[in-house]
């Protein structure tokens, strides 16, 4: 692989690990606080699933230049990370959660069953792997999406909420990274504008069914994995407090 | 000097240990050990992990090392590989019926499974048999695991998902 190709993919691995580690970390903030036990549970599950396909990306990555996950996950500045704004923006209610989760397990379903074909093998086997976990993903936030849409019309209004806020910021999963385009000629990655097209089909098609409008004016929609929301500072000063604290805590 | 156990020995030593969140199951039943070569003095498992982000992996990694460490090998390594990916197709048969008779109904053959499937085959309650079920929630205690209830014999139970 020549030098080009691999400071590609590093940034790209990079950027699928950072999504899976925040988004992971958000939905954590659950724990302890859902609305019942069974789906306090159920999205701790989905939490940890989302960190191992983490620590997958991150692996790959680490073979590829030595670089150790745990320091890039608990020893990065924000201006370092390289997720998308929708993992980082605050979790909001209920339905802000489940419909972010749905929006991301709807595109992760579909660009893994995508890199599954991936010419570079490390990439394809992992792509193989976390697909079988996406199925369960899907499933239940899909479910969560057609209960709070048509459910009552509390349920329905924060749920239309959830999508206006979230619809422009969701359009940056399909947005390439500079230099994304040697890996989709060499068949490493996937296409992002195919991926798009077949989410937009799905997603629209299940919550307009879920009597949800799309919004008319999809607001504010992010192009650059280099800026954040000030949300993601606050995020990390969290989630790094033990190991910049204590970088060889072990036990807890 | 005695000589070094064989490949066989390193099979039966692993058999020994038992599922960290399962324990009436062992590893290797479960599929998780793919293969063991003994090379020269050197002892290699390799594994590969039933859910990516299973908490018990490491748990499962010191064991095994530590179960060939115990046979006398000085070096040992242990080896994850992702590919194929596991499935619960990998499930022994007997490790199947072990789960069943203590209360988890085992996971169902995959099949051809699609990409979204929607509709949930029926699960057999592992206390009476009953076919009439119904899935409470998909996510349960563990990663492996879903809970469902028994509509004929009232018990709620875990069941293996089908991976």
């Amino acid at each position: 692989m020549n030098e080009q190709l691999k400071q590609a993919l590093i940034a790209k691995l990079t950027a699928l690990a950072d999504d899976e580690l925040i988004l992971a970390h958000r939905n954590s903030e659950w724990v302890g606080h859902g609305p019942i036990l069974e789906e306090d549970i159920a999205l701790a599950n989905i939490a940890q699933d989302e960190l191992g396909h983490a620590a997958l990306w991150y692996g790959l990555r680490s073979a590829l230049d030595g670089s150790d996950p745990d320091r890039l996950a608990f020893f990065r500045e924000a201006t370092e990370f390289h997720n998308c704004e929708l993992v980082e923006l605050p979790k909001g209610d209920w339905a802000f959660t489940l419909l972010r989760q749905y929006l991301f397990d709807a595109y992760e379903t579909l660009w893994l069953s995508a890199a599954k074909d991936s010419t570079y093998q490390p990439l394809a086997e992992v792509a193989a792997k976390a697909l079988r976990e996406e199925r369960f993903h899907l499933q239940h936030t899909r479910a969560w999406v057609e209960r709070l849409g048509l459910g009552t019309e509390e349920s329905n209004r924060r749920m239309q909420a959830a999508l206006d806020a979230q619809w422009g910021y969701a359009q940056q999963l399909f947005v390439p990274l500079e230099g994304e385009g040697v890996l989709v000629g060499e068949g490493i990655v996937p296409d992002l504008a195919g991926i798009k097209e077949a989410w937009l089909a799905s997603t629209t098609q299940h919550l307009q069914g879920s009597g949800l409008k799309l919004p008319l004016q999809p607001g504010y929609q992010p192009t650059s994995r280099q800026m954040h929301t000030e949300h993601l500072w606050s995020l990390l000063a969290e989630m790094q407090s033990t190991a910049r604290w204590d970088a060889e805590a072990k036990v807890w | 000097m005695t000589p070094l156990p064989s490949a066989d020995q390193v099979w039966q030593a692993l058999a020994q240990l038992p599922d960290p969140e399962i324990p009436v199951v062992n590893v290797v039943e479960m599929g998780i050990v793919r293969d063991v070569r003994v090379e020269g003095g050197k002892a290699v498992v390799i594994m590969t992990p039933t859910f990516s982000g299973c908490p018990a992996l490491h748990v499962i990694r010191e064991g095994l090392e530590q179960a060939v460490r115990g046979l006398g090998f000085a070096e040992v390594e242990v080896r994850t590989v992702l590919f194929p990916p596991w499935s619960t197709d990998c499930i022994a048969p007997e490790a199947r019926a072990k789960l069943e008779r203590y209360g988890i109904a085992p996971p169902r053959p995959t099949g051809k499974m699609g990409l979204i499937e929607l509709e949930l085959e029926p699960v057999r309650c592992p206390r009476c048999g009953s076919l009439d079920t119904t899935v409470k929630n998909t996510f349960g205690p563990t990663l492996c695991k879903s809970i469902y209830v028994c509509n004929a014999c009232r018990e709620p139970f875990e069941s293996f998902k089908t991976l």
